[in-house]
């Protein structure tokens, strides 16, 4: 495996305090300090932000240099001789320190942020007389912008106006909420005209309360609920989507509450930034919907039951079926919401217990073209550059993906690539937050990627910016797909497109020569029936340009779930074994048949939206459902739940009465993601530790116990310790992974392919050469989508997520602060149209295609095509998945979601 | 010995009668002659002109003109901007808006001599937000200017362009601070920059190399480019050349503002002898040489130490009458030429209501960025106003100088000195007043006054 080269940087040396230290150059002497072991003191500096130089307190001497420097600001140089501490810095330290308290209510002992503020803890180290200037009374609480806000609350009496929260949310979030006004000592952190903070530009990341090194930007659900000493720490995985972002719970074990969520700068992935939903979004954890004992269904509901009944039900009519019916009668969903553990014991159970290769997951209905389409292009389906890595990105070209939505970290590291200088194209028939700051925006109608793609490829050949050593020496099936290209014309494209050709030539040049280019794309190419072709026509772009296979520029599909990536690798799918292995390989399922001690099933198996129509016609029998909500979230919600309710036995492993649970004959209630132990993948193939931060509510088991109890009951033993067994067992089988243990896992991750116990992991692929060997260009005829507008459905509806809620709501939608923010589902419309439907803004209006009818509230505003309608999918009483197009993609049987014909009506 | 005559060079025309400030009369009396001389050479050589020139900058600092212009990084492919500092705030300063209403001309000229010279394609008058009639004369004269094709592209027929824009603040002193201004002309909070690494000439307006001049300085470039840097460095004395406006107000007979060779007039001849002496039945007490965050001088007080002339070090034994008014004695004997803003006080005033004054002044303008400076600024404010209202400490004049001394070398910008001289040069010369007033005012504090908090 050749190794991952990232750009180096030159080192230089210098002295702290006599000491000897490297550091790479542009380092800041307080963090190299740090990393020498050495706290200079600081409370304007966090490592998220940059340098503000405020509080004053980080002064050092340096040799040389006139008067006090400040450690946050100055970088190193070679020699320089530093001294961060003598009697006269401690002095100055001490008079800063006391200026500080001077104007600061010092009431510690009621302070949330007591034994965890760094103001407390240089006060303490310097001796600071918090009464040298008199006594600061507490002010009675005045209103601020923070009074009616549901997450965040602002305590003007406590703030020491270091800036930093101000300076992350204008720079880091680029949110822009938050402002200093007035001057001198009357300045205070306030909001644009002081508007309610729920009301301004805010997105609720609370990265303004992580950054705050006092106790004045707090979270005000856990305020009053312990302090650090109070608490424990528990360092996890966000469990909402697939950027993977550390976070740490900070949990009352005796009360068994997480009381609030952060993160640290040193995360791997996501450098301490969070989004709303890793912040806020914990809230359905502690919900009194949750299920806690099993339950059976009766004529006219459900009875709880003991667990002892219902996996003797489950487990005897599993058998039955099974043997009555054969192996194709019986099928099993895996949750991409659930850890790698229970992924695989879930493929586990349905190829040993079940004999069934009738296996799938959610990456089904989103990313099920990636595996497939970067597979036959690489030969592997994931990332292939890593989230680092962006920031490092000259040119980054999106197609269909939203980031700064959908994936907000990521979408953080987007806006520190723009600061840094990084050139933009952003292909979104949308005006995505991205898109209004894009260098060149090629706003296309939904449906014709494959048509501007091509058009791409076309004037890259045209004006010879192809990378030809790369092609010849890297990649196969050249020929074929030129000659395909052949028929195309840019202009012709550009105009089915719906956009300028000059656009689309501007786009292919600015790519083509990026010094490193990278794509990036989500839903919006796959979740299309031509999905598979438009993700191997993204992968001849980079292969054309040799734009794939270095530091920052690859191919990147951002994967939706928190563990829809692990999901794949732990082969939670009918055609691959854990690790990507071809289930029909001889010598791999040997290899399987002797570890699980059975013979692999010999059936092709299915995939989710089959199941359900399989159902329908009566041919499956029983499904087995971990963690999924079919009904929210697959298209043409009636039918699904006709084709459900002629199951004979449909069980779910739920956390809530979800839509589908309602038709389940035997629900388990599970541990969620807070209550139990096991590995995440993130997009960037990152595995990383979750860790179990409280108990599960009443009864309710972890996914796993469920799954070995269910696999004994059906005659097919299974038991482990604890995940940490099943992940060892599961990486003897998977090379890929051969190298990885929870161990070494640890706090930093590790990213495959991770071969052996000594390998670092691998943060870019295809260095040098392809997983497959040679890369391969596949020929790709465009297809229109399946329902164009009509007279009848003149409009396109598009669907996708808000940065708020997360899919079917059932997690987010419990969550206070995301609730002030994005209460229901609403329908983006351009002016144009609005006026020619005479719909005004923040009206309640229908929505129809030839499936049925949702509601939701007009967004009237230029965020769209005057052709195109926009709708989330989060909100269950307005199911906008009751009229979503149920044609799918025949290569991976993705479905339409993201076009069909539609047409607007007045309430 | 009597005082020398005023050198008008920057003032020449200053309220010259018929002297009006429309383009014509300026045409009419050799204007934009330089100009044209100017795009006749090559830029570099004006830039080593204005470095022989030995001109410093009038604005505060007295920063070397050429050496600043060199600093800037010309490698970097971004453009270079040229800002206009037109923000004069300092308390007892006015010298530049009577430029600007009076002669404005004369600036744009040398401002696109400067822009000539640096390849600037833009240059901002960053103009004080109380000014509201002098933007209003520098608009006009600038679409004069363009209109005869002085300013704006091709000008005078070269293939050279560049366009001035005029913006007005929004009345903060810390807007005349060069990154304050910077931030405030983005749009932004004038909050200064910490440097490194927002050092203008470096990373300046929207992260591109900037320069910031003070309106007097370019007046001067124009001069410059008209006599030559040689010429120029002959006027005034050695280090310290060409001539500068010292704007004197207070207790003199007649206050104004006056143009003199840099250093040949001391300031026993400024006061004495160009203002008419103290007003009647009164003495001088103090004088702040150069803005009101200058050192204050007390009369009185002697100033001994060796100083080059020439080549030789020679002793000096100054009285404040004898200082001679250039940035290097100033700053010897401990203050500083500043702005030129000189304030003059008599026997009649109260040295702790003074300070008192000037420290709600700073307290009120500190942008409220760094702990030293925002709280800094608010305790000398809050103890000299409890001095003066008879709610002091007995230790409150060890308090006040301890607060002044933990600020300067110690914020982002150069405000924390600025705040703090006052403070520590009146304590250091006036101790006694600070121990005698509040005892007196404590002692007169009416029945149920408030107490210190
Ligand atoms: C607090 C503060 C206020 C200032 N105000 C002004 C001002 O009003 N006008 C001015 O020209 N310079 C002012 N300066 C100086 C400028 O920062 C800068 O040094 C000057 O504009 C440079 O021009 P010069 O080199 O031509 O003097 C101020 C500096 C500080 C620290
Ligand atoms: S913010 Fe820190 S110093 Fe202030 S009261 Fe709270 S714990 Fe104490
Ligand atoms: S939560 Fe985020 S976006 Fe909102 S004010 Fe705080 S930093 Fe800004
Ligand atoms: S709220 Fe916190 S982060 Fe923001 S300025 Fe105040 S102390 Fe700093
Ligand atoms: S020294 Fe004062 S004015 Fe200057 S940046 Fe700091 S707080 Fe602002
Ligand atoms: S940490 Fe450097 S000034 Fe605050």
């Amino acid at each position: 495996m050749p190794s991952n080269p990232s750009p180096v940087m030159n080192q230089v040396s210098l002295t702290i305090n006599g000491q000897s230290v490297v550091a790479a150059a542009g380092t800041s002497l307080l963090n190299a300090a740090k990393a020498a072991g050495i706290d200079l003191p600081h409370l304007c500096y966090d490592p998220r932000v940059e340098a503000i130089g405020s509080c004053r307190l980080c002064g050092v001497k340096v040799e040389g240099m006139r008067g006090i420097v400040s450690g946050c600001a100055q970088t190193v140089a070679a020699g320089m001789k530093v001294i961060t501490e003598d009697a006269e810095l401690a002095r100055q330290r001490k008079h800063t320190l006391e200026l500080l308290l001077s104007d600061h209510c010092s009431t510690c002992m009621g302070c949330d942020k007591s034994g965890a503020c760094r103001l407390q803890d240089y006060a303490y180290r310097y001796g600071a007389d918090q009464n040298r200037f008199g006594v600061v009374l507490a002010k009675p609480p005045a209103r601020n912008f923070t009074t009616l806000n549901k997450g965040i609350l602002f305590a003007a009496d406590k703030c020491i106006r270091c800036g930093l929260c101000v300076k992350y949310c204008e720079t880091v979030q680029m949110a822009e909420a938050l402002t200093f006004s007035k001057r001198g000592s009357q300045m205070v952190v306030t909001t644009p005209l002081d508007e309610n903070l729920h009301e301004t530009s805010c997105e609720a990341c609370g990265g303004c309360i992580r950054v705050c090194p006092v106790g004045a930007m707090l979270d005000k659900a856990a305020v009053g609920k312990g302090r650090e000493s109070d608490l424990t720490r528990v360092k996890t995985i966000c469990p909402y989507c697939g950027v993977g972002c550390q976070m740490d719970l900070l949990v009352d074990k005796q009360r068994n509450r997480i009381v609030r969520a952060t993160s640290s700068p040193d995360a791997p992935i996501n450098g301490g930034n969070l989004c709303v939903k890793g912040h806020f979004g914990f809230d359905y954890v502690n919900s009194p919907e949750r299920l806690t004992h099993p339950l059976i269904r009766t004529a006219d509901g459900f009875r709880q039951a003991t667990w002892e009944e219902a996996i003797g039900f489950v487990g005897r009519r599993l058998r039955e079926i099974r043997d009555q019916h054969g192996p194709d009668a019986l099928a099993f969903v895996s949750s991409a919401r659930c850890p790698n553990e229970e992924n695989y014991l879930v493929q586990k159970l349905a190829r040993t217990a079940g004999a069934t290769n009738n296996v799938d997951n959610c990456a089904t209905s989103c990313h099920a073209p990636t595996v497939a389409g970067l597979a036959a292009a690489f030969g592997s389906g994931a990332m292939t550059n890593s989230v680092g890595e962006i920031k490092d990105c000259a040119v980054m070209f999106l197609i269909g993906a939203n980031p700064t939505e959908a994936h907000p970290i990521i979408g953080l590291e987007m806006k520190r690539a723009l600061r840094r200088g990084a050139k933009l194209i952003v292909c979104d028939p949308r005006k995505t937050w991205l898109a209004q700051r894009a260098h060149i925006h090629i706003q296309h109608r939904p449906g014709s990627d494959n048509m501007l793609l091509n058009a791409i490829l076309r004037c890259i050949l045209d004006e010879g910016l192809a990378d030809q050593e790369f092609i010849a020496n890297r990649c196969e099936g050249f020929k074929e797909f030129e000659r395909n290209l052949q028929g195309i014309a840019v202009e012709a494209a550009a105009e089915y497109c719906g956009v300028e050709a000059e656009l689309i030539r501007a786009a292919a040049r600015l790519y083509a020569l990026g010094k490193p280019s990278a794509i990036y794309y989500t839903l919006g190419i796959t979740e299309h029936s031509c999905g598979t072709d438009n993700v191997k026509n993204v992968a001849n772009l980079a292969m054309l340009t040799g734009q794939i296979g270095k530091w920052a520029s690859g191919v990147n599909p951002l994967r939706g779930q928190n563990n829809v990536q692990g999901a794949c690798d732990m082969g939670a799918m009918a055609n691959k074994l854990p690790g990507y292995q071809d289930w029909s390989d001889p010598v791999v399922r040997a290899k399987f048949e002797k570890a699980w001690g059975v013979s692999l099933p010999q059936n092709k198996g299915s995939k989710v939206p089959l199941f359900i129509t399989a159902a329908g016609r009566g041919e499956l029998k029983a499904l087995y459902i971990v963690g999924e909500d079919l009904v929210a979230t697959e298209p043409n919600q009636t039918k699904v739940i006709e084709d459900l309710s002629k199951l004979e036995l449909l069980v779910c492993q739920e956390i809530f009465m979800s839509e589908t649970a309602k038709l389940a004959h035997v629900i388990f209630p599970s541990a969620c993601w807070a209550e139990k132990d096991g590995t995440f993948s993130a997009s960037e193939r990152r595995m990383q530790l979750i860790r179990k931060a409280v108990e599960p509510p009443g009864e309710a088991k972890a996914d796993w116990e469920i799954l070995c109890l269910v696999s004994t009951a059906m005659g097919y033993p299974m038991q482990y310790q604890n995940p940490s067994q099943i992940f060892d067992e599961m990486v003897s089988l998977a090379p890929i992974f051969g190298g990885m243990s929870h161990q070494r896992i640890g706090d930093r991750g590790l990213q495959w392919p991770c071969p052996t116990p000594e390998h670092p992991g691998t943060p870019f692929l295809h260095n040098g050469k392809f997983t497959r060997g040679k890369g391969k260009f596949h020929a790709i005829t465009f297809h229109p989508q399946k329902e164009e507008p009509c007279a009848e459905y003149p409009l396109i509806l598009s669907t996708g997520r808000t940065l708020y809620n997360y899919n079917c709501g059932n997690m987010t939608r419990k969550a206070a602060v995301i609730n002030q923010r994005d209460p229901g589902n609403f329908v983006e419309i351009h002016p144009d149209t609005a006026a020619r439907y005479g719909i005004r803004r923040d009206e309640k209006i229908v929505v129809r295609t030839r499936r049925g009818k949702v509601t939701g509230r007009a967004v009237v505003g230029d965020r769209v095509r005057p052709d195109i309608i926009w709708m989330p999918f989060h909100f269950a009483e307005e199911p906008t998945n009751n009229i979503t197009n149920d044609v799918f993609d025949p290569v991976t049987a993705t479905a339409e979601y993201k076009c069909c014909a539609a047409q607007l009506e007045k309430l | 010995m009597s005082a020398p005559e005023q050198c008008r060079i920057i003032f020449r025309h200053i309220d010259e009668p018929g002297y009006s400030n429309d383009l014509a009369c300026y045409v009419r009396h050799g204007g934009y002659e330089i100009l044209k001389k100017s795009v006749a050479m090559k830029p570099e050589a004006i830039v080593d002109e204005v470095k022989k020139s030995g001109l410093r900058g009038r604005g505060g600092a007295g920063f070397g003109c050429g050496l600043k212009w060199s600093l800037l990084d010309r490698k970097s492919g971004k453009p270079v901007y040229l800002i206009v500092n037109a923000d004069e705030s300092e308390p007892g300063t006015f010298k530049d808006r009577y430029i600007i209403h009076q002669d404005p001309h004369q600036l744009l000229e040398g401002i696109m001599i400067t822009c000539f010279a640096n390849n600037v394609k833009l240059a901002y008058i960053y103009i004080r937000g109380e000014f509201p009639h002098g933007a209003r004369i520098l608009e006009k004269a600038i679409a004069e200017a363009r209109a005869a094709n002085f300013v704006g592209p091709n000008i005078l027929g070269t293939a050279y362009g560049c366009e001035i824009y005029i913006h007005r603040g929004a009345g903060a002193y810390i807007c005349g601070e060069e990154t304050g201004l910077i931030e405030s002309l983005e749009g932004k909070r004038p909050n200064p920059r910490i440097k490194p690494p927002y050092f203008p000439a470096v990373l300046g307006l929207y992260q591109c190399p900037t320069i910031v001049n003070n309106v007097e300085t370019l007046c001067h470039v124009k001069h410059i480019a008209d006599m030559g840097g040689e010429a120029f460095s002959k006027i005034g004395t050695p280090g310290n050349t060409g001539t500068r406006i010292l704007c004197v107000s207070g207790h003199v007979q007649h206050p104004g503002y006056y143009e003199f060779e840099v250093g040949k007039i001391t300031m026993g001849q400024l006061l004495n002898d160009v203002c008419g002496g103290p007003l009647p039945g009164r003495k001088f007490k103090a004088v702040i040489p150069g803005g009101s965050s200058a050192k204050i001088l007390k009369f009185g007080e002697r100033f001994k130490g060796k100083r080059k002339v020439g080549a030789e070090m020679v002793d000096y034994d100054w009285g404040v009458e004898d200082v001679p008014m250039d940035f290097d004695s100033l700053g010897m004997i401990g203050t500083m030429g500043g702005s030129g803003g000189v304030i003059v006080m008599d026997d009649s005033v109260n040295m702790v209501e003074a300070l008192a004054n000037i420290n709600a002044f700073y307290a009120h303008e500190s942008c409220g960025q760094c702990t030293p400076c925002r709280e800094g600024s608010l305790w000398m404010k809050k103890i000299t106003s409890r001095m003066v209202h008879g709610t002091a400490r007995t230790e409150d004049a060890a308090l006040l100088k301890s607060v002044a001394d933990q600020i300067p070398g110690r914020t982002i910008c150069a405000f924390g000195e600025a705040c703090s001289w006052p403070t520590q040069s009146f304590l250091a010369k006036f101790g006694d007043e600070f121990k005698q007033y509040p005892e007196t005012k404590k002692a007169a504090k009416p029945a149920g006054a408030l107490e210190l908090v």
